[in-house]
């Protein structure tokens, strides 16, 4: 008997391992019911009051409602805030509590890991999601020209996203201190460019390029595609796939930020 | 029969400390080595180099016959941390799945694991809610449940009462006897004469690497403190 074939190396990805992590994510958060809970219902919670807040602001003719605007941009813009949170938070705990190391020393690959982690939370997302969308256009009337499902479908991208620059993001936290302020360094530059406080257009020349090269920019276009067409565009498609791939490449850059040996 | 570790002139720094001075020891397969010294000799630094987590600046390691580390050892060696490290927000019977499912076990195996350490009473709990011997053991129940064979053990009878702690070490005994290779680190040297080998640290640098009654013959004396005591006064090293 020897070690070769008993015991292959562990394959760099596996589809068995790397679901086995999923639901041990989302069996440690169904635990926690609180955090289900805000999870759930707090992006709906806001979103209310957000409609609030412009419900008597008189609308110039021709103009769609702001609220409809800006609430479309949110059910993007809040799982990816929300998921890297909670996926910043996760790591650093994996990392302090040695469960970490210690996942390092099984079969587990570290691609294996960060796509449990990413599925897992892409859908917590999902769930918040559909509560969401589903509150917005009832509760609020939000406009939406396009189908639901898209809505769902970009906000579940972005929480992936958000996932995936959560993971890459705590590679360079050494505590949660750090890990917290991560976020608004990550989130606010790419919430200010994303088109939603001012049109890109009217944005400098250079900030107009930066703004091109953050995901967030085509997360807020894809909504806003979904949000004037009935139909899907090839536009909302492009960006999808934009979102995506930045997610993955952010994966790929936090598995190889993840260090099996340290000092 | 070879040697299952095999440690060559290891030399390891955390910071601008050196932790390891030019460790060269074996480990023999089959067998419950214990890996004794006070607080912040290096022990735990050896096992995490021993499992292929510790930047090493020179020299190396061998595990079953491949680099520390390697990708193949992996499912071959278990390890269990100084802290428990489980999920406090998973139940017992949780954690001892997942690691189960890593391993490539079943669900069965998780409940072996778990009755092995004495936790099948407490296996529907959340970790947080149980004592800390009680997460040490399930911590222990976690690395039993891929069968591996190497077990690198840091400090596991830490804050267990005695009669669990002569319990665990007959377990491990019997996991010895059944042909898994054991390192156990302790700073409790009552613990020293339940090993089959003894690897001695102090600073950094190996006192001695040899059976507890070779120890005795050594120095002269029943009692292996003092034994240890002797070795330290002497300042003697073990020949490479």
């Amino acid at each position: 008997m020897t070690a070769a074939t008993t015991h292959r190396p562990p394959a760099p990805l596996s589809p068995r391992l790397t679901t086995a992590t999923t639901a041990r994510v989302l069996r440690q958060l169904r635990h926690d019911h609180r955090t289900v809970a805000m999870l759930l219902v707090l992006p709906s919670a806001l979103l209310g009051l957000l409609y609030l807040v412009w419900s008597d602001v008189p609308v110039r003719p021709g103009q769609p409602e702001t609220f409809d605007r800006i609430g479309l941009t949110l059910l993007g813009v809040f799982p990816f805030v929300v998921m890297f949170l909670v996926t910043s938070i996760a790591m650093l705990r994996e990392r302090t509590s040695g469960t970490l190391e210690r996942l390092l020393t099984t079969p587990l690959s570290r691609p294996d890991l960060l796509l449990g982690y990413g599925a897992a939370f892409g859908l917590a997302a999902a769930a918040q999601a559909l509560v969401t969308v589903t509150v917005a256009t009832t509760v609020y009337d939000l406009d939406v020209a396009g189908p639901l499902v898209l809505v769902v479908l970009i906000a579940v991208v972005d929480a992936v996203l958000g996932v995936a620059l959560g993971l890459l993001a705590s590679a360079f936290a050494r505590s949660e201190f750090q890990a917290v302020q991560f976020m608004p360094v990550i989130v606010l530059p790419q919430f200010f460019l994303c088109g939603l406080l001012v049109p890109r257009e009217q944005l400098a020349g250079w900030l107009q390029v930066v703004s091109d090269v953050l995901p967030l920019t085509y997360a807020v276009d894809a909504l806003r595609e979904v949000g004037a067409s009935p139909e899907p565009t090839g536009t909302m498609w492009v960006d999808v796939g934009v979102v995506t791939g930045a997610a993955l490449l952010a994966l790929g850059l936090a598995a190889a930020t993840l260090r099996r040996r340290t000092s | 029969m070879d040697a299952a570790v095999t440690v060559t002139d290891l030399v390891v720094h955390r910071g601008a400390r050196r932790v390891l001075h030019e460790v060269s020891c074996t480990v023999p397969p089959g067998r419950v080595t214990g890996l004794l010294g006070p607080s912040g000799s290096g022990k735990s630094t050896l096992m995490r180099a021993i499992v292929g987590v510790q930047q090493v600046r020179s020299g190396s390691v061998t595990v079953l016959g491949r680099p520390a580390g390697a990708a193949g050892l992996r499912p071959r060696v278990g390890y269990v941390t100084q802290a428990p490290s489980v999920y406090a927000d998973l139940t017992v019977r949780e954690n001892a799945r997942y690691f189960a499912a890593l391993y490539g076990r079943g669900a069965a195996a998780a409940d072996t694991a778990i009755a092995d350490v004495g936790l099948a009473d407490a296996a529907g709990q959340l970790v947080e809610d149980l004592s800390g011997g009680q997460r040490g053991r399930a911590s222990l129940a976690c690395a039993l449940v891929g069968e591996p064979e190497l077990l690198v053990l840091d400090e596991p009878t830490v804050g267990l009462d005695p009669v669990l702690r002569v319990e665990l070490w007959s377990r491990f005994h019997e996991l010895a006897d059944a042909g898994t290779t054991l390192v156990v680190s302790s700073h409790v040297m009552d613990e020293a004469a339940r090993c089959d080998r003894l690897l001695l640290l102090r600073e950094g640098r190996l006192l001695s690497d040899s059976t507890p009654a070779e120890l005795r013959t050594r120095t002269g004396t029943d009692d292996l403190e003092e034994a240890f005591l002797s070795l330290v006064r002497a300042g003697e090293e073990v020949p490479a």
